[in-house]
């Protein structure tokens, strides 16, 4: 156990040190073990942010934390795949 | 890992095995007893001359192959429904990986370290080096840093495959459009064998799962040199 804490405790401050790379925490919205709901909510709300934020001229630094929780659980071929849909104007979600 | 002439499990490498293991000798305790039970009891009703004594109106018999019977399944019930509750816990994971299973063989994604992303295929036989494991080894290794609560997301790109690790206690199904989740501790560095575990093709038994669990330092060298072009 002693061991275990020490380890953790070592892993933040190196996370830290590079700064962007920490993973996605738990959330409460998906407590089951299927996430692709978990996906999908956060790349769409990374896209209506950025939107919404553009829309207002405002910076879009603030969705930066949508952007991370999606890199961190969607596959990359999903994402790939969502984003030529976005292009094409044939992405099925609500932006 | 497994070896030829095994009758149990493997040994366990994360704290949810270890509790798996115990509640499998528990249950095999009680399996023992009941049936050394019967057993005598067989042993006693054909080595004797009496029969039909007290089989009716038996109340303090029948009582208590009634409760007895109920109770003993709730010892095992109960230890069994606290593993199942303790295997579904996320404790905030240190870090995320990714594996999609493909036709034949799994691909890893560790976006949390930018673009860090690889194929494991199986070494085959005739280029494999000695001492390795034949069937088992993999031309890349995930590796995972001891003793850090990993979150394992797990999907696949065409047809039905499973992640399974039996040194860890996991085994997931990996469906195309669907994203798995499970989590898992290693408590000791080693190399952790696994197998595609739903059938897939032709393929099937050809596409093996290595988990390397090493420290944070070589894990950190290890994600730093797979990032170098
Ligand atoms: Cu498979």
């Amino acid at each position: 156990m002693q061991n275990f804490s020490a380890a953790s405790v070592n892993f933040s401050q190196t996370r830290k040190q590079k700064g962007e790379y920490t993973t996605a925490p738990f959330d409460p919205r998906f407590p089951n073990t299927n996430q692709t709901r978990n996906c999908y909510q956060n790349y769409l709300d990374y896209h209506r942010c950025t939107k919404a934020l553009a829309a207002k001229g405002k910076d879009t630094k603030l969705c930066d934390w949508y952007r991370r929780v999606f890199t961190s659980l969607c596959p990359v071929s999903w994402v790939k795949r969502w984003d030529e849909q976005r292009e094409q104007g044939t992405f099925a979600g609500k932006i | 890992m497994a070896h030829p002439s095994q009758l149990g499990f493997q040994d366990a490498a994360s704290p949810i095995m270890e509790e798996l293991l115990h509640l499998h000798d528990h249950a095999m305790m009680v399996v023992f007893l009941i049936s050394i039970f019967v057993l005598y009891i067989i042993t006693l009703m054909i080595t004797t001359s009496l029969t039909h004594t007290s089989t009716m109106d038996a109340q303090a018999v029948e009582t208590i192959w009634t409760i007895l019977p109920a109770i003993i399944l709730i010892l095992i019930a109960l230890p069994s429904l606290r593993i199942l509750y303790l295997m579904d816990e996320i404790n905030d994971p240190h870090l995320t990986i990714k594996t999609i299973g493909h036709q034949w063989y799994w691909s890893y994604e560790y976006t949390d370290y930018e673009g860090l992303m690889f194929d494991a295929y199986m070494v085959q036989t005739q280029e494999l080096p000695e001492g390795t494991p034949r069937l088992l080894e993999t031309d890349h290794h995930m590796v995972v840093p001891t003793d850090s609560p990993t979150r394992m997301l797990i999907s696949a790109e065409d047809v039905l495959h499973s992640w399974a690790v039996p040194a860890l206690g996991i085994k997931t199904d990996a469906i195309p459009g669907r994203l798995n989740q499970t989590t898992f501790t290693t408590s000791h560095p080693g190399l952790f064998y696994g197998q595609c575990s739903e059938i897939c093709g032709s393929n099937h038994s050809f596409m093996p799962i290595v988990i390397e669990s090493s420290t944070l330092n070589s894990f950190e060298t290890w994600s730093n040199l797979m990032l170098e072009p």
